[in-house]
């Protein structure tokens, strides 16, 4: 087997993986902000999630309920951003900043005063996380040149999460573009007030953008902290909450283009993981940092119009206010 | 609703609700300390005597302050301008390495009464500049200034790793860290200047930065509130459209706001850079870009607000770092948390409680009317 091209197989599934927690919040991302609520606070639901699914995940030992609570931790502070921003009309993105840095506080002090480690919580053992799943024929597969090793490393060996961020890109593209609820949704994040006078009450709209982006961001805090890791570490999400926000902002907050622009920030990352260290023929040591800062150079060029234009939802951070 | 004109007198308006708000940040983080088992009475004893109880204490409180005054200030100023900079941790990191680079590039030439003024305004001209770009983008591209700012932190991050690691690490060590500065590039410690004067103070990080920055915040006021410059960033602020109307270049507000801004950021770098440190390392910053958000909430965007929060936020700090040593099951980070729930409360829902005092002080008003009206 060629050297190269197992190399090239191994960099492409660490690519899914890394882009697996960043569909999940590119689509939160979207959902909220399409509804006209700015979601700086992508990373904190995401960081919070991932500790709750560690230490319920270490207490039950199942999985499934690890991912439940995570869902339920993550929409609890989706509920208080929209408490605050959409019923007091409080700053949208001073609302994410703190939930951010509440999150970053609260996980390392609940996890030192529960296990005393420091902030990391218990080793999970294999049936208490989500593992690759080895798709059917994987095995007998490999045997096939070509195809074969491409089923086996790139189709097959991921977590069942990673299956579900690629299964929710369209589900999500169905929902804002083909039904009636998305139709609303995105009619909220341009013109609320032709919403309204339809009939329709936008807070609520709203609220269930935030929820529906909590929802996805527990499923991403998940998957960093019991598929990806076996633990939850201090600041485990390390900014992927706010590359999730490069790549919805990247995609021009479309679910396809997000999901393209994940796929692109996780092929940074994995060959940055690789490059680490390496010396390559002709250019040399290769500066990891400035691989790893590519994705928010990529996005502050594409927002200054040289690469296309992004266009924000026209109702973007701006509370809706009844009149009377 | 909010859009009313307010009713209430301004003791309430400036000083009782944001006191509430605050105070609602402080009982949520009671009830945290209660839910992991610890005494939050206790904890608030050991904290203000770990903040203010010795000179010491005083000392470190002051210095952390320092920094936060600078940041917050940034923050304020942003603010008056209508803009958000959540860019300050970038720009104080940028600022640094203005300051580390005029000091490991003259400290063997110039004596310090020349470097020190000049390496201070290398880390408010660096700060300035990091700020200058997504400012620009704002004003002319018109890409928003709230991303911009936090891609330009994590840009600011991987800029510094590369520098440390690449260009500035001193062979000698292990760490990643440039060489130490010369005694020519550094800002003194406060007790070696209060030993100047004959006065004997116990020896902490504090420096003379914390002049610089008090200096800072008189400039501030006299630039918002009495230059022409400091009306025009205030009534874009407030209103954009008027501000136009009346002749005002919002493009430049936005510029020049950030770049003071930035400027003001970058000026951690002098109090950690040139008055703690004396040499470039990574993660200096330490979050003070962050505390500026909360400094800024609870002041009030007034210089004076600003050096009352710093002096909170210092003691939260200093104080927390006795706290997580006497408690065991408190942990530092409890204090960014505290930082949080500020921020959620003083920021995010600065309005939810002015509806029910609003009804009660009018009730209040109206009883007393009545009762004077009874026994006239």
């Amino acid at each position: 087997m060629d050297d190269t091209f197992l190399l090239a197989l191994s960099t492409l599934a660490a690519t899914i993986r890394m882009a697996t927690p960043l569909i999940f919040c590119a689509m939160a991302g979207i959902f909220s902000e399409r509804s006209g609520v700015i979601d700086i606070g992508l990373e904190g639901k995401m960081l919070a999630a991932a500790f709750a699914a560690a230490v319920v995940a270490a207490e039950t030992g199942s999985p499934f309920i690890a991912l439940g609570a995570a869902v339920v931790v993550a929409t609890l502070l989706s509920l208080v951003h929209g408490y605050a921003c959409i019923t007091h009309r409080g700053d949208q993105v001073v609302s994410g900043v703190a939930i951010n840095i509440v999150a970053a506080g609260l996980t390392v002090v609940l996890g030192h005063a529960w296990f005393g480690r420091g902030g990391n919580t218990p080793d999970l053992t294999p049936d208490q996380r989500l593992m690759p799943i080895k798709l059917p024929g994987a095995d007998t597969l490999i045997e096939i040149p070509f195809i074969g090793p491409i089923y086996y490393h790139i189709i097959s060996g991921h977590s069942l999460l990673t299956y579900v961020a690629i299964a929710i890109v369209p589900l999500v593209w169905f929902v804002l573009y083909r039904t009636r609820f998305g139709l609303r949704l995105r009619a909220a994040g341009e013109a609320p007030a032709v919403v309204d006078t339809a009939g329709i009450p936008v807070l609520r709209l709203r609220y269930m953008a935030v929820m529906i982006a909590g929802l996805l961001c527990g499923i991403a805090g998940t998957f960093l902290s019991i598929s990806m890791n076996a633990t939850f570490q201090k600041e485990m999400t390390a900014g992927r909450g706010f590359i999730a926000l490069a790549a919805m902002i990247f995609g021009k907050w479309r679910p396809w283009p997000a999901f393209f622009a994940c796929l692109l920030f996780g092929f940074l990352d994995a060959i940055a993981i690789r490059l680490q260290g390496v010396a390559l023929p002709g250019i040399g040591h290769v500066p990891v940092p400035l691989i790893q800062a590519l994705p928010y150079l990529f996005t502050v060029v594409l927002l200054a119009g040289f690469i296309g234009k992004a266009v924000a939802p026209k109702a973007l951070g701006y509370p809706y206010i009844k009149e009377r | 609703m909010s859009a009313r004109p307010s009713q209430l007198p301004r003791w309430i308006e400036i000083g009782l609700l944001p006191i509430i708000n605050v105070l609602m940040a402080l009982v949520v983080a009671g009830l945290i300390l209660w839910t992991i088992g610890a005494n939050p009475f206790e904890a608030i004893a050991i904290l203000v005597e770990g903040a203010f109880g010795s000179g010491y204490g005083w000392g470190y409180t002051l210095y952390y302050a320092t920094s936060f005054i600078f940041t917050g200030l940034a923050v304020s100023v942003a603010f008056h301008a209508g803009l958000f900079n959540i860019g300050g941790e970038g720009q104080a990191y940028i600022g640094g390495l203005g300051a580390g680079v005029v000091a490991l590039a003259f400290d063997n030439l110039l004596p310090a009464p020349v470097l020190v003024p000049l390496a201070i305004l290398a880390a408010a001209a660096f700060g300035a500049a990091w700020a200058i770009v997504p400012a620009y983008l704002q004003a002319y591209r018109g890409s928003h200034i709230v991303i911009t700012t936090i891609m330009f932190n994590f840009l600011a991050a991987a800029l510094m790793v590369y520098l440390l690691v690449d260009v500035f690490r001193d062979p000698g060590q292990m760490s990643t860290q440039s060489r130490t500065f010369t005694e020519n590039a550094t800002l003194p410690e406060m007790a070696t200047a209060f030993g100047w004067v004959g006065i004997k103070i116990s020896s902490t990080p504090l420096n003379l930065s914390l002049v610089w920055a008090l200096i800072c915040c008189v400039l501030v006021e006299i630039f918002i509130w009495r230059s022409r410059l400091g009306y025009e960033i205030r009534a874009t602020g407030l209103a954009p459209r008027a501000a136009i109307y009346a002749g005002i270049k919002p493009a430049r507000v936005v510029i020049i706001a950030m770049a003071i801004s930035g400027a003001l950021a970058g000026s951690v770098g002098v109090n950690e850079i040139l008055g703690v440190q004396h040499r470039l390392l990574l993660e200096f910053v330490a979050g003070a870009g962050f505390t500026g958000i909360a400094v800024a909430l609870m002041g009030r965007n007034h210089p004076f607000g600003i050096v009352l929060a710093s002096l909170l936020f210092g003691a939260l700090y200093q104080g927390g770092a006795e706290l997580a040593f006497e408690i065991p099951t408190i942990t530092r980070e409890m204090i960014i948390t505290i930082q949080g729930l500020i921020i959620l409360f003083s920021g995010a829902l600065a309005y939810m409680n002015r509806p029910w005092v609003e009804r009660l002080y009018l009730r209040l008003v109206a009883a007393k009317a009545q009762g004077a009206s009874s026994h006239g």
